[in-house]
């Protein structure tokens, strides 16, 4: 529990960065950067979620501990994601490279 | 008061729990609580951005062209007014801090009408609007084209997302309805004010939650 | 260290159970032991319930052609007997009663950090278990308690909606419980009671609690979207429409991995207690069976995909899977070697848990080496979807989760009512357990291993002279289960009146009255030693406390 008290200024700052950041976003949107749009509109998401858990949620004055479960609910959140796409995204690689004679198992066919 | 029950009520102040040795065990208790039930929200949230994103590299391009057909204003409107509300939640916490009646009403009054015009921006402009153009799955859903499948699922998955964070939206507002209560009876002061706290830690996690639902519906891919 | 015990007579004493009366006063408690025996009478009809159905299924296997039931009904029998037994009874089973009951003893706290959650808690598990039961008796539900999409979500007939909704519901209960667990391991333990002086059940609650409320959410988006599918007919499971099916199984395995350890934990929490007072020993590298119970916590998350290696998922992620679900099961083992390294040349005294646990060290480890078998994809491909299969985790679940159990609510029972139960009675009802037990689910590896599929309701003839076995040993094992429902709920009028520490073990809880005063201590406790402090055998320091 944070007996710290923000100044007001800590809060405008913080809102006027995200309210940037979120005109950023909009705008970088109508650009053509390829795959580059969805890594900036994301990595511009992330830094507004840490602008708003850091200082409006108070976890630059929290204690380690509030830290490691935050850290833990991010990873965990990754593992199930990368562990899914890990199936979902190689179910159709073939399991010999080409030139290598017959696969004695069909790749999946479920797409 | 007696003499005895005064010094009762100085060491066991009336808001500490029976169970807890000290306001601060209590406190620290509480937020600890809010942040574990944040991180199973994360999970819950997290269990469907997971599916969205196999749908989404899976259909690339019926979710690209599902996501046309929303309104970039008015989504970037509606993470203006969240962001907003996320501001004056903050600042009725600090009012609470420093034990401002007033100023935590005022803040608190700030923030759900902020919410409430997220909400009503979302039914009013958006959601309608999706019904009109034959845009919601199971309700006269009429797309064209190759790849109508995907767009049906990218607006499944559409309404689901915001459907829910709108349903933690209204939980949130009825939360503060019920300390907005507390505040006008003069229960918080700057011994205690956590109830305030813990709620203002929802709201921002509901806040998160759509900083994150903004680029991933809207604004994926591009809007080129 | 005791502190003065109240020793008057429990008739004139007052402590939790006769504080205060009228079923009020129990309904609306927020005393975490009365909340445990809410929890204690809810899961024990919920285990009956679940039994019942595997009584029928046990009866109709008798025959090749299937001796009583309707092919349909017996996919009713074994879903309903999994829902019932997984979620209403083993995942709450040792956190909501046994947990519930002695966390905040064993801390040396006067309560749990959320009393109120906690009954809110129960609550939400009633409304879970009588929406579910509504489910068992308005048509049942036949999808398996696994309720594999698109058969659950397109063509299943039967009350889906209503089992996922019970399901869901009872999700929270298992999260708030984690919840409060968590919070009060970490901010209410008494003054000297660091992390590694606190007992290993602590330590197993803790890790449990983690699983639970990382988990936990991720199978409530499953079967919500689900339920969303059922009534939308959206396609996100259905191939016909371009959904991918196994993506559900990717969700639900998510939690339903580690949920299996939610409910192995904390029982391997408590064979520690029990091996270590009935040996009079301190347990063999403590900190190796704490931090296990951590890496169990985490690497339990990483190994899901090993209920899908015959799906059509790829390959290299089953691989990947396939080595990680051998390198969970490291953990296991070195609790399985502290214990017998516990046992060795420590002075073993044979009462009624220390049965149970010394069955469950023995029956869990053929579990846990059968789950290699599975890990190993390429003899999964050949066992998966067998009798292997099932009997792979009920020797876990039931030789393990449900011994350690019986061994928890005998060894603490004497704490939780004031009275002993009778001790003759009890070892024949374990050794009936154990007999019953290997009789049932032994001929069921070797089934499994010959070929016979699970959750059909016919086998091929040759099949049946195990099967038979099969079910003489479930009638065995539920006379076992009989047996200890009579005596306990005798011994509550009728067993001899215990003193406060009748095994003379270590640990916060044994320092107070039994059954403890509403408050938990008469004075608040600090904590000087270590756990499990058993001196040399006939020394003072053996707890010497009567």
């Amino acid at each position: 529990m944070s007996t710290h008290v923000v100044p007001v200024r800590v809060y405008v700052t913080v809102f006027v960065c995200l309210m940037v950041l979120t005109a950023t976003t909009v705008s970088v949107a109508y650009v053509n950067l390829g795959a580059f749009n969805t890594l900036v509109a994301l990595t511009i998401a992330v830094s507004k979620m840490l602008l708003v858990v850091t200082f409006f949620m108070h976890v630059r004055y929290s204690s380690a501990l509030t830290k490691v479960m935050i850290a833990a609910g991010v990873i965990w959140l990754m593992l199930l994601m990368a562990f899914t796409l890990a199936d979902t995204g190689t179910r159709n690689i073939p399991l010999q490279p080409e030139g290598w004679g017959e696969a004695t198992v069909a790749p999946s066919t479920n797409r | 008061m007696t003499e005895a029950s005064a010094a009762h009520t100085a060491e066991h102040p009336p808001y500490l729990a029976h169970h807890f040795t000290d306001i601060e065990q209590q406190n620290e208790s509480g937020t600890l609580g809010m942040w574990l039930f944040l991180l199973t929200e994360i999970m819950f949230f997290g269990g469907l951005f997971a599916t969205y994103a196999v749908y989404r590299l899976k259909y690339f391009e019926g979710f690209h062209e599902g996501s046309h057909h929303l309104s970039v204003q008015f989504g970037a409107l509606n993470t203006a007014v969240l962001i907003g509300s996320s501001l004056t939640m903050a600042l009725a916490v600090r009012s609470a801090q420093l034990g401002r009646r007033k100023a935590i009403i005022l803040f608190l009054i700030l923030t759900m009408v902020l919410g409430v015009l997220f909400i009503g921006i979302k039914l009013n402009f958006e959601w309608s609007a999706d019904y009109h153009e034959g845009l919601i799955p199971w309700m006269g859903f009429h797309v064209e084209g190759a790849n109508a499948a995907a767009v049906r699922l990218f607006f499944c998955f559409y309404f689901f997302m915001t459907g829910l964070h709108a349903l933690h939206m209204v939980i949130g507002l009825g939360i503060m309805c019920v300390l907005l209560r507390m505040a006008a009876k003069g229960r918080f002061d700057s011994g205690y004010f956590a109830p305030v706290e813990i709620t203002g830690l929802y709201w921002h996690f509901v806040d998160i939650i759509w900083i994150f639902l903004f680029p991933l519906l809207y604004l994926m891919g591009g809007r080129y | 260290m005791s502190a003065a015990l109240a020793e008057a007579p429990p008739e004139t004493r007052v402590h939790y159970l006769n504080a205060d009366y009228g079923i009020k006063s129990w309904l609306l408690t927020t005393d975490h032991k009365r909340i445990a025996l809410l929890y204690l009478a809810s899961i024990t009809l919920m285990f009956f319930v679940g039994g019942f159905m595997a009584v029928l299924m046990r009866i109709h296997l008798i025959e090749p052609a299937g001796a009583l039931v309707h092919p349909d009904t017996f996919n009713k029998l074994f879903t309903m007997h999994g829902v019932s037994m997984i979620f209403f009874f083993l995942i709450p089973s040792i956190p909501a009663v046994l947990g519930n009951f002695l966390v905040p003893l064993m801390v040396g706290a006067k309560d749990l950090a959320f009393p109120r959650i906690n009954l809110l808690s129960w609550y939400v598990f009633i409304v879970g278990a009588a929406l579910t039961l509504t489910a068992i008796v308005s048509g049942g539900v036949d999808t398996g308690w696994t309720f594999y999409t698109p058969y659950s979500t397109t063509y299943a007939n039967s009350q889906v909606m209503l089992t996922a909704l019970g399901v869901f519901v009872s999700g929270f209960s298992s999260i708030l419980t984690g919840l409060n667990f968590i919070v009060t391991i970490h901010k209410m333990r008494a003054p000297g009671l660091t992390w590694f002086r606190m007992p290993l059940f602590l330590w197993a609650i803790y890790a449990t609690s983690i699983i639970q409320v990382l988990g936990t959410p991720v199978v409530a988006i499953a079967i919500f979207l689900v339920g969303l599918e059922r009534l939308f007919h959206v396609g996100i499971f259905d191939p016909a429409v371009g959904g991918d099916p196994i993506l559900f199984q990717h969700l639900f395995w998510f939690y339903s991995h580690p949920a299996v350890y939610i409910m192995i934990l904390p029982g391997m929490g408590v064979i520690s207690e029990i091996i270590t007072c009935f040996s009079r020993k301190k347990v063999f590298g403590y900190h190796f069976v704490a931090f296990s119970s951590m890496a169990i916590a985490v690497i339990s998350f990483l190994v899901w995909g090993h209920h899908m290696f015959v799906t059509g998922m790829s390959v290299y992620a089953a691989l990947i899977f396939s080595v990680l679900s051998f390198l969970v099961a490291i953990p296991s083992a070195i609790k399985v070697f502290n214990w017998t390294a516990t046992l060795y040349q420590g002075s073993i005294s044979y009462q009624a848990p220390m049965l149970y646990a010394l069955g469950f060290i023995g029956l869990f480890t053929m579990g846990g080496l059968t789950g290699l078998f599975l890990a190993s994809l390429a003899t999964d491909v050949h066992l998966n979807g067998t009798y292997f299969i099932v009997a792979h985790f009920h020797y876990i679940m039931v030789g393990g989760a449900v011994m350690a159990y019986l061994g928890g609510i005998h060894f603490w029972w004497p704490k939780i009512t004031g009275r002993m139960y009778p001790d003759t009675w009890a070892r024949l009802a374990a050794a009936i357990v154990f007999i019953g037990f290997n009789l049932t689910f032994f001929p069921q590896f070797m089934l499994g291993y010959l070929g016979m599929p699970r959750r059909y309701a016919t086998y091929p003839a040759e099949f049946q002279v195990l099967n038979v076995m099969s079910s003489a040993g479930a009638s065995i094992l539920g006379l076992g289960y009989l047996i200890p429902l009579i005596y306990l709920v005798w011994s509550i009028r009728y067993g001899p009146i215990a003193p406060a520490n009748p095994w003379r073990a270590k640990g916060l809880e044994w320092e107070t009255s039994s059954p403890p005063p509403t408050q938990n201590f008469d004075v608040p406790p600090v904590v000087r030693e270590g756990a499990y402090a058993y001196g040399p055998p006939g020394s003072e320091l053996e707890g010497a406390h009567d």
